[in-house]
């Protein structure tokens, strides 16, 4: 590591004009990770013609504007795009101390979802209606605090020196703050975000390099909870149906595995190349439910075919593996974490949505990142993209 | 800061972020794969499932092609109607769900608004007629009868009418050309079924039966479907997950069907079906002293064949009905009426569906058999008045006595005893009761090469075989009634039948000498056609030839093409030499001239237009006699048959002398006149047709009676009573048979080891 010392040569060089500082070797901008930048941006961008193509011939839902969920969904991203720079901006050590206050005010929100403040879509009270058209679903920034406080935690005393893996103590500590949230997530009821954020509390433990006795006790007390759950009739009506047709996708085509069949339909008949945006059949006649959110993945599918589905899974695969390099290279164990944290959030939450779309995943109610419209998805994502570059700011110019 | 990294990462750490990568990269590696399962490998399968998800297929019908006569005479044909359509996807667009536009729609056509209603709603588990049961894409017809002014107010108005056209469409109509109805040889079209349709729905073309089609169900209709059908036009309307259309996806224009030319002459087929219905009206009104009632005559036929080529040139099946009947859609109570036994089944063609014993006019046959089987032409034959065969006393017709006469004389007079002695003759040599290992069989035989017991192959559904009652039909009878037989027999009755079923049970396998001696003179067990004997009395004029019967000549496109020619087929030949054809032909024409027939065919001009005749009376048990008359010209051959009809030449000779008399244009004092013969020669060549496709019907060079009028513009109103007199308003303008009264009496039944048609005469 010869350019330590270059590094701190750099942080001591004299004050410079804007647009040369802007270029200068130690200006933020050299420090982002562009290739991380520019895919998450291209998923962001290309999502909006696929959101378009989903809800240009729904006039039920765009009041006869074809164009309404286009402008969103874009409004959606400058604000996610706003919201990354505000994080790198603040740089991981600052935004380090104000996970607490982050932590509260998600907790909070989340209480305020509980309430007659929130609203039921699709069978979960997870909405908070802010008027306008607009709302919000905190259990998307719930996956966020849960990373951020289980990453202040666990890594307290580790980057403090005072040991070298986190204890058993800080273990179930932050076990504790993870838990919170998933229950109120889980009383809403949102099963899908639950096992998003089950994901995520085992990858962290994965990347913390907490003793293994925690990583497989955990393992098994999911396993249980979910055999729990089914056992106790914990699952509404919904959701025991949902699964049943992924067990059997022939059950019932018109009925419960009607959302499946036709995304199925819809991706396989895409093609090598698919049919042409505004082209496919499936996407222009409707056949597909929930077409901008959950079922996203599959107007690229029937669209844009093999060649564009792939080019998604490609983009979410590059998304992930700059954020490993990032985990691998972070000059402290919060920094590991919270990129661990973020892997396993991404890499699930995409798994989860398009294995659902491809019939080999039941289905659950969870966007796929960066794609699917939905302001508080894409503002949470963008905000763990924000999160991974203040990370990798931190670490060596050089390396 | 001791051994941590500045990285602030252990080596721990590092593998478990390892193997978070290794389990990344594999749950991507599991989307790409089956991404390309799903798009690549199974891309057909879920291809044709978003076809059939958003393609929704709205079929217009093709124009059905025509059936014509051999002059282009339009036989069955299409009518226009003004159909008035609703489309249900436009009326679900309208803000009320079209109960407007269906109200307006009821005032203009006149019709309860809960009519119109009713008839453009879908049928469902709910729902039953009326409803409309086809695609909810389809124009739904809301009346076929509409007039022009209707259909005026509904055109200029059509923004109070949306989504309803009114257009003029093509319907069947069989026009009764000339006169003429042909119902069973024309058949009759239906609508597919459900099941037909989807049983065909991964077919194409005319394979391939869409949910609009109309099929030919009976007769020319149903034998040359795939010709006239036509192919439909078919619109690709795209739909959404609702079914609401949002836009068209190709668009095929449909394809007329092509016409079929027959070799029917609707003019002569009008004659025949006249003079089968005057001949069954004077029937009717003729005492039978054998019953001591009034002949029934309940059904006949008639066929008149071109014996040059085998093709038909008029066939006739009464009792008869309206062809019409059935254009859109037949009613319950006409169906039930059509397939009643108080109608007694009018939808059979009896010419081809029809069998009865042949009675006398088998004994062509049985002549070439008794010379194959060796017996001299030039030998003499004792006619006694009856004989004892078996016990069993066989008698001669009016038990006349002609005493030794040659086998042309035989048949002149009908003499049974003759054909009785031959066939006796033969039955012993072949071993009588004990047949010899190889029996000669020579009667069967030639039955089975004159093409009896077997279907001729005319071009029409459902034609029956017939019976030859040989040793192997005898066996099969057996096996298949023995055990009922002897059931009847042990329970000990005295009746007629129980002693017959007795002696059945005991060898009813066996060929006895009553049922060969029964079978030379065509009765027992033997069953014919009317077309079968057509087909044999056209070998005897065409110099042996057997051709199989047909009615259609050529497929012609609708612009006037040829498609295709149905060339006339020989399919056998007459297993005798010349000699004895002509020997045939000789005693035949005697039976014009001095025999059976004579008396029907007084100052016909035989000179100059020779015919030949055989006349057949057969007894069927429990009934009159079948009237049999097998006839031929040096053109064609005229066959009639009546059920319960009386005599032969009783009771079909008058209508078959004035079946000729129109073909030859002669009147009734035997003088004839070029001018008014129908058809002095078959028609060889195919019509020729003008620019618009109707046909340029010649005024034959002979020139006709019937009407100038093109048939095809105005098609004339079938009348259902020309075709099948009224019993009641037909009467007696003939004598009655005097000389030949029937003598058949029920101890002569008595006597007959038969078991179902008795014995014949005459």
């Amino acid at each position: 590591m010869t350019s330590y010392g270059s590094y701190r040569q750099l942080r001591l060089a004299p004050q410079r004009s804007g647009v040369s500082k802007a270029l200068s070797k130690d200006s933020p901008l050299w420090r982002l990770d562009w290739i991380l930048l520019v895919a998450a941006l291209a998923l962001s961008a290309g999502s909006s013609l696929l959101v378009w193509s989903a809800t240009r011939g729904r006039d039920s839902l765009t009041h006869g504007d074809p164009q309404y969920f286009l402008y969103r969904h874009l409004t959606n991203f400058v604000v996610g795009l706003v919201l990354c720079a505000v994080v790198i901006a603040i740089g991981s050590r600052r935004f380090r101390t104000i996970v607490p206050f982050l932590y509260v005010g998600v907790i909070v929100l989340l209480l305020a979802t509980l309430s007659p403040l929130g609203s039921t879509i699709n069978g979960a009270h997870s909405w908070i209606q802010l008027g306008g058209g607009f709302s919000i679903q905190p259990a998307e920034f719930a996956k966020l605090a849960i990373v951020l406080a289980m990453a202040v935690v666990l890594a307290d005393q580790v980057d403090a020196g005072e040991q070298e893996f986190p204890s058993h103590r800080a273990v179930f500590r932050a076990l504790l703050w993870a838990g919170l949230p998933m229950a109120i997530v889980l009383l809403m009821p949102d099963a899908g975000s639950v096992m998003v954020m089950a994901a995520i509390v085992l990858g962290i433990l994965l990347g913390s390099g907490a003793a293994n006795r925690w990583v497989l006790g955990l393992l098994v007390a999911g396993t249980a909870g979910c055999v729990a759950i089914w056992k106790f009739g914990l699952l509404s009506q919904y959701q025991i149906d949902r699964f049943a047709a992924f067990a059997n996708p022939q059950l019932d085509p018109n009925g419960v595995g009607y959302n499946t069949a036709q995304a199925r339909i819809a991706i396989g008949s895409g093609g090598l190349t698919g049919k042409g945006l505004f082209h496919g059949t499936q996407t222009v006649g409707q056949f597909v439910p929930e077409q901008q959110t959950d079922f996203v993945f599959t107007v690229a599918g029937e669209e844009l075919g093999f060649v564009g589905a792939l080019a998604i899974i490609a983009l979410v695969g590059v998304i992930l593996w700059r954020a490993c390099r990032i985990a691998r290279q972070a000059t402290d164990l919060y920094g590991t974490i919270v990129a661990a944290g973020v892997i396993a959030w991404l890499s699930f939450q995409a798994f989860e949505n398009i294995g659902m779309c491809l019939g080999i995943m039941p289905v659950a109610g969870i966007p796929l990142p960066f794609v699917s419209y939905g302001g508080s998805s894409m503002f949470a994502n963008w905000l763990a993209i924000g999160l991974l570059q203040a990370v990798r700011s931190q670490r060596p110019i050089a390396a | 800061m001791s051994n941590i990294p500045e990285t602030g990462r252990t080596r721990r750490v590092t593998i478990r972020l390892v193997v978070l990568q290794i389990l990344v990269l594999s749950l991507l590696a599991t989307l790409g794969g089956r991404l390309w399962y799903l798009q690549i490998r199974n891309a057909k399968e879920y291809t044709a499932k978003a076809t059939g998800n958003h393609i929704r297929e709205v079929v217009e019908p093709a124009v059905r092609g025509e059936i014509l006569d051999a002059s282009g005479r339009v036989l069955a044909g299409n009518e226009t109607r003004l159909v008035v359509s609703v489309s249900r996807t436009s009326l679900l667009q309208q803000k009320d769900g079209g109960k407007g536009v269906l109200a307006r729609l009821a005032e203009v056509l006149g019709m309860p608004a809960k009519d119109v209603q009713e008839k453009v709603r879908l049928c469902d588990a709910k729902t039953s007629q009326p409803c409309w049961n086809g695609s909810p894409y389809q124009p739904i017809p809301v009346t076929k009868e509409a007039t022009t002014q209707q259909a005026m107010q509904i055109m200029e108005r059509r923004e109070d009418f949306p989504g309803v056209t009114a257009q003029p469409t093509a319907v069947r109509r069989y026009t009764g050309a000339e006169g003429a109805n042909m119902a069973q040889v024309l058949g009759y079209l239906s609508p597919v079924t459900d099941a037909e349709v989807s049983k065909t729905a991964d077919k194409t073309g005319l394979d391939r039966y869409l949910p609009a089609d109309q099929i030919g169900r009976a007769g020319l209709e149903s034998v040359y479907d795939r010709d006239l059908r036509g192919t439909a036009g078919i619109t690709k309307l795209e739909v959404d997950n609702l079914g609401r259309v949002i836009g068209t996806a190709g668009t095929v224009a449909p394809q007329t069907g092509d016409n079929l030319v027959t070799s029917i002459d609707a003019r002569v087929q009008k004659v025949v079906e006249d003079n089968l219905g005057q001949a069954m009206a004077d029937a009717r009104n003729t005492f039978d002293k054998v019953t001591n009632r009034n002949y029934e005559a309940d059904s006949g036929a008639a066929v008149v064949m071109d014996v040059h080529t085998g093709r038909i040139i008029a066939m006739a099946s009464a009792p008869t009905y309206d062809p019409n009947l059935w254009v859109g859609g037949i009613s319950g109570k006409d169906y039930q009426s059509l397939t009643s036994k108080e109608s007694n089944f009018p939808l059979l063609n009896r010419a081809i569906q029809g069998q009865s014993a042949p009675g006398s006019t088998f004994k062509v046959i049985s002549t070439t058999a008794a010379v194959q089987a060796g017996y001299s032409l030039d030998g003499h034959y004792d006619c006694p008045k009856s004989m004892t065969i078996g016990g069993r006393e066989f008698k001669n017709f009016e038990s006349e006595n002609f005493g030794q006469i040659s086998l042309e004389k035989a048949l002149e007079v009908s003499c049974d005893t003759v054909f009785y002695g031959l066939a006796y003759d033969q039955w012993m040599k072949d071993g009588g009761i004990k047949p010899k290992k190889d029996p000669g069989d020579w009667f069967f035989k030639t039955a089975h090469q004159f093409g009896l017991g077997a279907k001729t192959g005319i071009d029409l559904p459902s034609e029956v075989p017939g019976r030859v009652p040989d040793r192997q039909w005898k066996q099969t009878f057996y096996d298949n009634n023995k055990d009922a037989w002897c059931a009847q027999g042990q329970k000990g009755g005295n009746s007629y039948s129980d002693q017959i079923a007795r002696e059945n049970c005991v060898d009813g396998y066996q060929m006895r000498a009553g049922d060969a001696v029964n079978f030379a003179i065509g009765q027992g067990d033997t069953l014919v056609t009317p077309v079968q004997m057509a087909r044999i009395y056209s070998a005897l004029a065409n110099g042996g030839t057997f051709y199989r019967p047909t009615i259609a000549k050529a497929v012609m496109s609708p612009g006037g093409d040829v498609v295709r020619e149905i060339a006339p087929q020989a399919d056998a030949k007459f297993p005798g030499d010349d000699k004895l054809l002509s020997y045939i032909d000789q005693a035949t024409e005697s039976v014009i001239k001095s025999g059976t027939a004579a008396w029907k065919f007084n100052g016909w001009p035989q000179d100059k237009i020779a015919l030949h005749a055989k006349t057949g009376t057969a007894e069927v048990e429990g009934k009159q006699t079948t009237s049999w008359l097998t006839t031929y010209s040096k053109d064609y051959a005229v066959v009639m048959t009546i059920s319960q009809g009386g005599t032969g030449s009783g009771g079909s000779g008058d209508a078959i002398r004035r079946i000729y008399q129109a073909l030859y244009g002669v009147d009734d004092k035997g003088a004839i006149d070029n001018g008014k013969a129908l058809l002095p020669a078959p028609q060889a060549e195919l019509p020729k047709f003008n620019p618009d496709g109707t046909a340029i019907i010649k005024q034959a060079s002979y020139g006709t009676q019937a009407p100038a009028a093109a048939p095809a513009v105005a098609p004339a109103p079938l009348d259902p009573a020309a075709a099948q007199p009224a019993p009641a308003a037909a009467f007696l303008d003939q004598a009655p048979p005097t000389d030949r009264p029937a003598s058949y009496t029920a101890a002569d039944a008595a006597l007959e080891p038969v078991r179902g048609p008795g014995r014949g005469r005459a």
